[in-house]
């Protein structure tokens, strides 16, 4: 197995990242920079009750007021469009910007005001008066998933939105055959990412052209199909302007409720409208909250540690309006097994619906939930057998020889080392002291742990578990587009088609650009094409743009350099196969003195039309578009499937010290040691690494969106909603291996999620080691100090 | 209640316009004033993302009304470049550190270092911590964030040595 850093001059070198400079500079463009001639402000009125029937909306009152230009309430706006996507074949269920006879949840936009300014349409909100007959709510997933429960949707018949299982492999004969089983209980409370950009959108509606411009605070794949899909207008009458900066998203900016609402609007007031969350709109009304799972698992394993077979139950709480929030339950089936050589699997997935907010994909796609599950079964099985951490995960590591691997539910692991991994994960944290530190502060009478936690990060997702979970979905590419074109001075742009939300994706595009050219990446100029002008693109979600933007940008670049090629060719009047490529200029390999320099070639491709090979078009420019690597074919008979292509690994070491009087944990340490192939740019994909654990200690730790039992929203602010800041988030230390992909342009796999996905496993096992000394155990996150303070103290 | 007329100085420049009293500095300097290198992350005071200097001390703009700010000089991330307009020794060492991921934090976290090295030109870590210790960034984990405030102030004492 290659593990070597590739020859490169641009690729993996450290160089500054294109999309800084704006930023430090205060000059980026976020969609609350947006000003249109005209414009209007938007704020939405929330529900204060968890179910209610609405009885009726007075807003005469709000619509008097000076400076309000429409108030507009659930009846009018579903008489005139179309509910939004569900994922899911659920069509009972249906998904509007603004409740329509029934809300379901606290928080639930119920009217919508249109005013001059945001502070008027707030004031306005004030006077609405709805009338309401609340009901009786179901706020516990496990109720919600019993027959009799209150129903969120009552048209669809049941809160049961999904229920499927799945067995890949001999998993009663792998459990009647093994020397031992446990069984748990793990909870991952819900969270998210919660960008501190709320999200935003301006829409504007073009009378004359037909043509709604929507600019937008968006990461999310078919944005533009959902808009006209809702407004029922062609798909060719939404031009969504990509070229916005996003303040972070992690998966969560889904604003389309948001965008329809102010697209509906626009379209009746002929006026461009602005809908900008404010912080209470985002946290409670947003539809943007995380999974909410409970797993219930059962291990079989042998005597020497080696894990033989899972039985999975995931139930998953998708709140009041699910969208593609659902599929997060499905995507885990790429990594069902993590970096191990378990033999079989039974999975049970359900998705309920419940009176909260609704559900949108977060960093991961629910593949942290899972992951923390699956190596708190590892860690139970070490400490059932009194076995080392480490040693059991060597054990039932997959070798470096094994791959590719294809694992128990049909997915192939393209690649990987992970004893390499770990091996550098345990220098770089100089182990033995590590623990000898960790006994030290034991032996003061104090709690201390060191967390052991691996994962694998899916990459360049291909959306299979959509079919798996909803065969009318007949869905097998997720491709993704991209443009090169070369002017006649000899510049270079490369156009990309869709937002970029901090991952650095002009920087990407124009770095692997410069490296096939063999030109300066600091010169080619990256824009972000709206979604009339872009080449297909399913967006920057599944970790998957160094893999298919990469692979895209790869493929223009490489049609360029065919033409350039064919230029010189025939202005030498030499063979291909005798001409010599360097930086952009071409030469007989024979005889260096004939060659044709880059901007000799640009000037003949667009200004001498008598100078070009036979069939040649003028100009230089080429579009790409690349399927997913290993995607595109329905299961086979038996249900195996190929979901995501391409596998990064972690391993992650933190020390962790817990106050026994008050339950706080203090992260003294952290090490990471990552493996995601070839590192297109080494900053920015350390950031995101680095990032993710931060993520990972705030779901660990801190994050919850909080419910009371009869369904009042209780972490509406920042005050309530606890995220870690430079006090709770260590000085991570990392180090990298290098495993190429065997499937991508460059060796290059997934980096935007995987420090999310150990993170929170890795700090549950440290804290799980600091408290065994007193025979604890939690397996619930967050793993707040309130609630370490009442299971070390009684008191509660 | 009606508007009134709010004189102060932004980046240098004397900046007059109306508000209401209720108007809060980061609504005025987005709004009329079409400063808009300060952000609005939580208004109500945790996020930082609005950090600007009012008199050289860092202050949320959210919690500010622009009619306290009357009279006072206000800087915000666009003001941190020198005279030529070229970005600053901070800014320039966020760029090499990439102490960013989205940008949309960096202007608060650019202020809060700025006001620290104004204090302070050697900050140990346990220093700079504190100092952006009031900002929330969920791109980055804090380290290369970190990473640049140090190679900032070292860039600034070499330069004035």
């Amino acid at each position: 197995m290659i593990s070597q850093a590739p020859n490169t001059r641009y690729v993996a070198r450290k160089r500054r990242t294109q999309e800084d400079k704006r930023f430090v500079t205060g000059r980026g463009v976020f969609v609350q920079d947006i000003e249109r001639p005209g414009m209007l402000h938007v704020a939405a009125l929330p529900c204060p009750y968890p179910r209610a029937r609405i009885n009726n909306i007075d807003f005469s009152a709000a619509l008097a007021m000076p400076g309000v230009h429409a108030v507009l309430d659930g009846a009018e706006l579903a008489a005139a469009t179309n509910p939004l996507y569900g994922g899911l074949k659920t069509p009972g269920v249906k998904w509007r910007p603004l409740a329509f006879e029934l809300s379901r949840y606290a928080g639930e936009w119920v009217a919508a005001v249109a005013a001059d300014s945001r502070a008027i349409a707030e004031d306005a909100m004030e006077l609405i008066e709805v009338d309401y007959t609340p009901t009786d709510p179901v706020i516990d997933p496990e109720e919600a998933y019993q027959a009799g429960s209150p129903q969120v949707h009552p048209e669809h018949g049941s809160n049961v939105l999904y229920d499927g299982e799945f067995t890949w492999g001999p998993v009663d004969d792998d459990f009647a055959a093994a020397d031992h089983s446990l069984s748990f209980r793990a909870r991952w409370h819900r969270s998210s990412t919660v960008p501190i950009e709320t999200f935003g959108a301006v829409a504007e509606w073009d009378e004359g052209k037909g043509i709604l411009d929507v600019w937008a605070s968006i990461q999310m794949p078919n944005y533009a199909d959902q808009i006209a899909g809702a407004m029922g207008i062609p798909l060719n009458a939404v031009r969504v302007h990509q070229d916005v900066d996003v303040g972070g998203s992690y998966g969560v900016k889904r604003g389309i409720k948001h965008t329809v609402l102010i697209g509906y609007l626009s379209r009746k007031l002929e006026r461009p409208i602005r809908l900008i969350e404010d912080r209470l709109d985002n946290m409670g009304g947003g539809d943007a909250h995380g999974p909410d799972r409970i797993f219930d698992t059962q291990v079989a394993y042998n005597a020497d540690g080696m894990i033989k077979s899972l039985k999975i139950r995931a139930l998953d709480d998708a709140g009041a309006y699910p969208g593609r929030g659902p599929f997060q339950l499905g995507k885990p089936i790429a990594a069902i097994v993590g970096p191990y050589t378990i033999n079989s699997v039974h999975y049970e997935a359900i998705s309920v619906t419940t009176n909260k907010t609704g559900q949108v994909p977060v960093r991961g796609f629910g593949q942290a939930p899972t992951n923390y599950m699956l190596e708190r079964a590892v860690d139970k099985v070490a400490a059932a057998l009194g076995m080392d951490r480490i040693e059991i995960r060597r054990r039932n590591f997959i070798q470096p020889d094994q791959f590719p691997y294809e694992q128990p539910s049909g997915t192939k692991y393209d690649s990987g080392n992970y004893p390499a991994v770990m091996d550098k994960v345990l220098a770089l944290a100089n182990f033995d002291a590590l623990c000898a530190r960790r006994d030290e502060i034991r032996s003061e009478g104090r709690l201390a742990g060191i967390g052991v936690a691996t994962c694998l990060e899916p990459g360049g997702g291909n959306n299979m578990f959509e079919y798996l979970m909803n065969p009318a979905a007949e869905i097998t590419t997720f491709m993704e587009g991209a443009e090169a074109r070369i002017d006649g001075e000899g510049c270079i742009t490369g156009v990309m088609a869709t937002t970029t939300s901090g991952q650095g994706h002009e920087t990407l595009v124009a770095t692997i650009l410069g490296e096939e050219l063999g030109r300066e990446p600091d010169d080619i100029r990256v824009i972000h094409a709206d979604t009339l002008t872009a080449m297909p693109t399913r967006s920057p979600v599944a970790s998957r743009m160094a893999i298919m933007l990469g692979g895209a940008i790869t493929g223009a670049a490489a049609k360029l350099k065919a033409q350039i090629m064919a230029i010189a060719a025939h202005n030498l009047e030499t063979p291909l196969d005798q001409l010599e490529y360097s930086g952009g200029d071409v030469s007989v390999r024979n005889d260096p003195s004939r060659k044709l320099t880059w901007n000799e070639i640009c000037y003949i491709a667009h200004k001498q039309y008598h100078r070009l090979p036979e069939g040649a078009a003028p100009g230089l420019q080429a579009q790409h578009v690349w399927q997913v690597p290993l995607g595109g074919q329905l299961p086979d008979a038996d249900g195996k499937v190929q979901l995501y292509p391409c596998f990064s690994f972690q391993a992650h070491i933190p020390l962790v010290e817990i106050d026994p009087g008050t339950g706080k944990v203090t992260l003294l340490e952290y090490f990471i040691a990552h493996d995601c192939g070839t590192v297109i740019n080494p900053d920015i994909v350390r950031g995101m690494i680095l990032g993710g654990i931060a993520h990972g200690i705030g779901a660990a730790l801190y994050e919850k969106f909080e419910y009371a039992p009869d369904g009042q929203f209780l972490s509406a602010t920042f005050a309530d909603y606890l995220m870690p800041s430079t006090f709770e988030v260590p000085l991570v230390k990392d180090t990298e291996h290098c495993t190429p992909s065997p499937l991508t342009s460059h060796g290059q796999k997934g980096s935007g999620e995987g420090g999310y996905l150990g993170g929170p496993a890795a700090v549950a096992s440290a804290v799980n080691d600091a408290l065994s000394p007193r025979g604890l155990e939690i397996d619930q996150l967050p793993m707040r100090m309130s609630l370490i303070e009442e299971l070390l103290n009684g008191t509660p | 209640m009606k508007p009134r007329s709010i004189t102060l100085t932004v980046n240098g420049a004397k900046r007059t316009a109306a508000a209401e009293p209720r108007v809060t500095l980061l609504d005025f300097l987005r709004g009329p004033l079409g400063v808009t290198g300060a952000h609005m992350g939580c208004e109500h005071g945790v996020c930082g993302a609005c950090s600007v200097l009012v008199e050289g001390e860092p202050v949320r703009a959210c919690l500010m009304f622009a009619v306290q700010a009357a009279g006072k000089a206000v800087t915000t991330v666009e003001g941190l470049a020198g005279s030529d307009g070229e970005p600053s020794p901070l800014q320039e060492a966020f760029r090499d550190a990439h102490g960013l991921q989205c940008g949309y934090c960096t202007p608060g976290m650019l202020i809060a270092a700025q006001a620290l090295l104004d204090e302070n030109p050697d900050p140990d870590e346990a220093d700079i911590r504190e100092a952006i210790g009031g900002n929330i960034c969920r791109c980055t984990g804090y380290v290369q964030i970190i990473e640049a405030i140090k190679l900032a102030a070292e860039n600034l004492r070499e330069a004035a040595q």
